[in-house]
């Protein structure tokens, strides 16, 4: 699939932002006055921004409002509730913890929910696409939401609910790349399946329907820079996993905080690049690719 | 509305003869002719002549060549649009109740003046038979020419699909796919048609008919093939003398 710079920046931003509303939400003593306006704005700006950036990879953005009509069948459309309703609580939660320093816990513990179910929608658009085989699985939710909690509890500097997050997480995202190689392979779809050609004999492609390129080759048959896909992977563990832990670990793990933060957010966005571009659509097949 | 229709009153879609179908790719361009006149936003190019043309089509024809155990390969030619599916995941994924399939006759279509433009249908479809237009930035698909086939201003000959009546090898066939009587259901029935990817569980309406089986020589004489059998291996008389003496002179062609 095409790693859209957009959809990138706006699922690892959207990511983190509602896993550090998630902490700010259930927290008994959220930091209150103008460090919990920072907490608070840095929250919003990362989950808010980011679901703005999601609308630039629309065909026609001004019509995005109808997004919210179809929620009794769509992700999508239930993403945009759930994000609604989580920033809207959790605006007003904040409102009363920064303005007033005084926290009302189930409003918290609800707009703490919402974030979680945000992040659950987002994945489930993913994980619900029986066409891409790596996504289509229960590992794509569970990914998506540990990678919150772990970013939010590093931006939110729960230093060692983060270290414990990061790790559960790492080894969550390398048991789904090795599992995800197999599932292409295990759904069953093939060039013999797609074309029904199969009983005569191995199918090749010869020649193809259009002399360039098109959309859902663009889209969908993304194969460029998948042969780097191993060295990034190393990449990806290191700076989103291995790094922050080792520097949260350090004497004064505190003072480290901002670069793990950083190193973090880095490693997210290559795994994210990975977690697009190595997806395979079975409409690949149609093309002899993968 | 995105949900599906638990039951639609008629299946219309398209039989495919593969067995039939020569690859000339006139389905795709009639298609692309009338979509781009018809229903919705023409079907736009993107520097068409330039270097790097592409542009949008609800219809393509690949080809493929399969290699038997045994003999020759042979070579398919493949129309593909949209199959229409009964379960149809790009409509269910929707967000803006934009796709849809119709309860009267099954037909998948796209309210392009809901459409946001995410994609997301594209994704969900096995395969590939939706567009984005570039150019219009809403989601393009085949609508089975639905303003051809209730068309009263049209003849009644032309109130077909577009890529049904241009056809001149009579490789695509339509009709009600839901009638276990109709032409096209006989036609599925005996020709053994098939499903596109059914472990995707689309349940497509489209169905595509194998190749016939290819005639081989082997193994078949021919009763008349005993007088055609050379009379002589080597040429004798006179002509085998010409033969001998024109092969003995300098720059002859025999070893
Ligand atoms: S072929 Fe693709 S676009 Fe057409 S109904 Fe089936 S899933 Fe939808
Ligand atoms: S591209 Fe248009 S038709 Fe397709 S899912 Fe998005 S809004 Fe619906």
């Amino acid at each position: 699939m095409h790693p859209a710079p957009s959809i990138i920046a706006f699922t690892t931003l959207s990511g983190l932002g509602l896993g550090l509303l998630f902490w700010l939400g259930i927290d008994p003593t959220p930091p209150t006055g103008w460090v919990g306006a920072v907490f608070f704005a840095i929250g919003f700006a990362l989950a808010g921004g980011g679901l703005m950036l999601s609308t630039f990879h629309l065909g026609r953005p001004e019509r995005a409002i109808r997004a919210f009509s179809q929620w009794r069948t769509s992700w999508l459309s239930r993403e945009a509730w759930t994000a609604l309703a989580a920033l809207s609580v959790m605006v007003l939660h904040a409102a009363l913890v920064v303005l007033f320093g005084f926290s009302l816990s189930l409003l918290g513990w609800l707009g703490a929910a919402l974030c979680l179910a945000t992040v659950f929608t987002t994945s489930m658009i993913y994980a619900q696409l029986r066409t891409v085989p790596r996504w289509h699985h229960w590992s794509t939710p569970l990914l998506f939401l540990t990678l919150s909690l772990a970013g939010g509890a590093l931006l939110s500097g729960r230093v060692s609910v983060a270290m414990v997050l990061l790790a559960i997480t790492g080894a969550v995202q390398l048991w789904s790349w090795r599992d995800g190689d197999e599932r292409l392979a295990r759904s069953g779809s093939d060039m013999a399946s797609a074309t029904g050609l199969g009983g005569i004999g191995t199918v090749r492609a010869f020649e193809p329907p259009h002399t360039g390129t098109n959309y859902l080759m663009r889209e969908m048959v993304h194969v460029v820079g998948r042969k780097h896909a191993q060295k990034l992977r190393v990449i990806a563990m290191g700076l989103m996993v291995v790094l922050p832990v080792v520097l949260l670990a350090l004497p004064f793990g505190h003072a480290w905080a901002g670069l793990a933060v950083l190193s973090h957010v880095a490693g997210v966005i290559v795994a994210r690049w990975l977690f697009f571009a190595e997806a395979e659509h079975v409409v690949g097949f149609y093309y002899g690719k993968r | 509305m995105t949900s599906l229709p638990a039951s639609t009153e008629r299946k219309l879609g398209l039989v495919i003869d593969l067995d039939t179908c020569v690859g000339c790719h006139a389905c795709v361009v009639s298609c692309k002719g009338w979509n781009t006149e018809n229903y919705g936003a023409p079907l736009s190019d993107q520097d068409p002549y330039g270097a790097d043309p592409t542009g949008t089509f609800l219809n393509r024809v690949h080809s493929y060549e399969v290699q038997p155990e045994t003999g020759p390969a042979q070579l398919f030619h493949f129309p593909k649009s949209c199959l229409h599916c009964e379960d149809a995941p790009c409509v269910t994924v929707c967000p803006t109740g934009a796709s849809y399939k119709r309860a009267e006759d099954g037909i998948v279509l796209v309210n392009e003046s809901a459409c946001i433009g995410c994609g997301l249908c594209a994704w969900a479809c096995p395969y590939g038979a939706r567009e984005l237009d570039a150019a219009e930035g809403v989601m393009k698909k085949c609508t089975l020419c639905v303003d051809r086939i209730y068309n009263d201003n049209l003849p009644e000959e032309d109130r077909l699909p577009a890529c049904v009546r241009t056809c001149p090898a009579g490789a695509r066939h339509f009709g009600d796919l839901g009638d276990p009587d109709s032409d096209v259901s006989r036609l599925v029935v005996e020709r053994g048609g098939f499903d596109l990817m059914p472990e995707q569980g689309t349940k497509p309406v489209n169905k595509y008919l194998p190749p016939r089986p290819k005639d081989g020589w082997e193994g078949q004489v021919d009763v008349l093939a005993p007088f055609l059998a050379p009379v002589a291996e080597e040429p004798k008389g006179f002509l085998g003398w010409l033969d001998r003496a024109l092969g003995a002179l300098p720059g002859g062609d025999r070893p």
